[in-house]
């Protein structure tokens, strides 16, 4: 049984957003990198079918230099290789475009299960996996809160809007992460974990090694383009109600009717 | 030459779900701008004649696919007989709910029809005969204005639920119907194999009009139940801080946050939350924010509108007693 886990690394959720000088993208000078917490769902799910199944996982991850120190966490929470694909020519792909990469590399390896987020905290777009099950042709399951596996198949359940469903898959297909951290509980790195981290396979493509070339996956093959990043606009300093608590409950009751005209 | 607006609605268990409208009355708005044909698509089983019920909303024609197969999404039987559709409708613009399925189905068609995908956009308008998208990253943190490359078409945006503007329903205007002529797979590969539906038809945290949040300062899941009786009297969703769902107080479906739920409520009301970075992304663009907290230092008074410094345990109590005498008079 192999797995792979597709993984972004992503600014640390503590990052407080500013706009770079370009008004398009954000300003990355400072910014903590760490793994996309739904990825870090998806690498417990995988570990815990390691240990259940006897899976192999491989970690799967497209961006900069940077990533590596990702991947290694997560080699380092337990899975067994990496692949990272840094390369020049994808600077500027849209979603399309990084699902087609990432597609291209399990074409040439070898799959069962594939996990990844539902998605990556910083761009929020909820595409790139989807977009690969559908490049593969397999299915997927989305916002896995639980997995099975048996008989060739996976079942997991999700939430939709007010019900949960159960649904069952056939192998191989891909699963994309939600829940919350309270569901998955991801390991932490142990310290031997890190240590052996250090010497597990960790291999670099490029989108040349994938057959692949920037005007098929890059910034000229995208679709969509970002034009203009802004902020919210910052909330004016609201009230903060005085007097006896009966005053300020009166008080909130006739603002929300009378003023906000909410209740 | 591609032509025209379709919106792809959600029929579930018998109905449309409101977002269905939601994105009828936004691709009405888009239509009219670019001059063009508003139509849409409805899979799912037994949609009967509730279709024409979406020219209510300037919908002019339905192509509808209704089997069996489709009663519930799926990617295998929903996305080759949409795409074979479209490809033959060639729309300038697709919409789509950014419900859980539409995320699926979004994504799953954008790939397969090779075209420009902006997701969960809460703003879009027509320049120059293109569409511009406004939508949220980093939960909220910041926005980004998405726009299609010249010439790609079709232009696909799916809208965050309870953001656009439903148009008054007009019921005088019922829209013509098509059958779709095409052959809908069985689907092999995946199987529903059961629905669990949420005790008292919950409202989804995403689609709710007020929430009703709590977080450490509840102390406990059993004070959630104040949260709950305050939430049904004024039609509200409960939901929850990372640290009450870590706790095992709360449902983890109930996070609201950069990993949880992001939500945009005309109401929230945050008891015993201190307002963590995480937190405020997924709540802070609801219309109107209040806070109870017993810190006046609690980063949380940055974003409200109405903000008591109070313990929660007085306070809601009387609250929820002014609300009932408020309830009982109008
Ligand atoms: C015009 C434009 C230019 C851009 N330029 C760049 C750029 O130069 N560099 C850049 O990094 N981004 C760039 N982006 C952003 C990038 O295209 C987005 O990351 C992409 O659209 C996917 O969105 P997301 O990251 O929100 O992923 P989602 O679709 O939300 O991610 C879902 C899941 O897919 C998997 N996944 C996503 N990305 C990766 C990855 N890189 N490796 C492995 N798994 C992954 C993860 O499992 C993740 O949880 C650009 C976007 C646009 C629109
Ligand atoms: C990767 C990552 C992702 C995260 N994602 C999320 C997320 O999606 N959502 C989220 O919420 N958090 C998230 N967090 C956690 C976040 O950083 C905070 O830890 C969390 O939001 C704090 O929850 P809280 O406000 O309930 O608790 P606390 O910060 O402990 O605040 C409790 C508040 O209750 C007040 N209080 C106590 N007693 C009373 C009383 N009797 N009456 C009135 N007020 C009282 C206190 O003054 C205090 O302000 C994330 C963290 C990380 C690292």
């Amino acid at each position: 049984m192999n797995i792979v886990v597709l993984l972004k690394q992503v600014p640390d959720t503590e990052t407080k957003i500013r706009i770079g000088g370009d008004g398009k993208t954000i300003d990355t000078s400072d910014i903590k990198w760490i793994m996309n917490p739904y990825d870090e769902y998806a690498v417990e799910a995988a570990l815990r079918l390691q240990e259940s199944a006897g899976a192999k996982v491989t970690i799967l991850s497209m961006g900069p230099e940077r990533v590596v120190e990702s991947i290694r966490t997560a080699l380092a929470m337990g899975a067994d290789q990496g692949v990272l694909v840094n390369d020049p020519g994808t600077e500027g792909s849209d979603a399309l475009g990084k699902a087609k990469v990432l597609a291209a590399v399990l074409k040439n390896l070898e799959f069962d299960l594939v996990c990844c987020g539902h998605r990556a905290v910083d761009d929020d777009e909820n595409q790139v996996g989807i977009m690969v099950a559908e490049l593969l042709g397999i299915p997927h399951l989305g916002l896995a809160i639980s997995v099975e596996l048996g008989d060739g198949k996976i079942r997991i359940v999700r939430p939709i809007e007010g019900a949960r469903v159960t649904l069952e898959g056939t192998l191989p297909a891909l699963v994309t992460f939600g829940g919350a951290h309270a569901v998955w509980n991801p390991r932490y790195a142990s310290l031997p974990g890190i240590m052996k981290a250090k010497k597990k396979p960790l291999e670099t493509k490029t989108i040349a090694d994938l057959g692949l070339s920037p005007d098929e996956v890059g910034m000229q093959a995208a679709k969509v383009k970002i034009t203009a990043m802004e902020l919210p606009a910052e909330r004016q300093a609201g009230r903060v109600l005085e007097g006896e608590t009966s005053d300020k409950a009166k008080e909130l009751v006739r603002l929300l009717h009378e003023e906000a005209k909410v209740i | 030459m591609a032509e025209g607006v379709c919106v792809i609605t959600e029929f579930r268990e018998g109905s449309f779900r409101r977002i269905s409208f939601e994105i009828a009355s936004e691709g009405r708005r888009l239509a009219d701008e670019l001059g063009e044909p508003l139509v849409a698509l409805a899979l799912g089983e037994s949609i009967g004649d509730l279709a024409t019920d979406l020219g209510n909303y300037g919908v002019e024609k339905v192509y509808v696919l209704d089997a069996p197969s489709l009663k519930d999404y799926r990617a295998e039987t929903y996305v080759p007989v949409a795409a074979e559709i479209l490809s033959n409708l060639d729309p300038k613009v697709i919409l789509i709910a950014a419900s859980v399925d539409g995320k699926d189905f979004s994504a799953r068609l954008a790939a397969r029809l090779g075209a420009g995908l902006a997701t969960d956009c809460t703003q879009l308008k027509v320049e120059g005969g293109s569409l511009k998208a406004k939508r949220p990253m980093y939960a909220g943190k910041a926005f980004a204005w998405y726009e299609w490359s010249d010439g790609s078409w079709p232009q696909m945006a799916s809208c965050r639920p309870n953001v656009m503007d439903c148009l008054a329903p007009d019921t005088s205007k019922k829209a013509e119907v098509e059958k779709a002529k095409v052959e809908v797979a069985e689907g092999n590969q995946t199987q529903v194999v059961n629905i669990e539906k949420d005790a008292g038809g919950k409202l989804d945290l995403t689609e709710a009009d007020i929430i009703v949040s709590g977080g450490r300062g509840m102390k406990g899941p059993e004070n959630f139940a104040m949260l709950e009786e305050l939430a049904k009297l004024i039609g509200a969703a409960v939901g929850a801080s990372r640290s009450a769902v870590d706790s095992g107080w709360r449902p983890h479906a109930d996070q609201v946050g950069q990993t949880g739920k992001v939500v945009t409520p005309n109401l929230y009301i945050a008891c015993g939350i201190s307002g963590a970075i995480q937190h405020l992304a997924g709540m802070s663009s609801s219309k109107y924010i209040v806070a109870v907290n017993k810190d006046p230092e609690a980063p949380i008074f940055s974003k409200v509108d109405y903000g008591v410094v109070e313990d929660l345990f007085k306070f809601l109590p009387v609250f929820i007693e002014e609300v009932k005498t408020l309830k009982s008079t109008c």
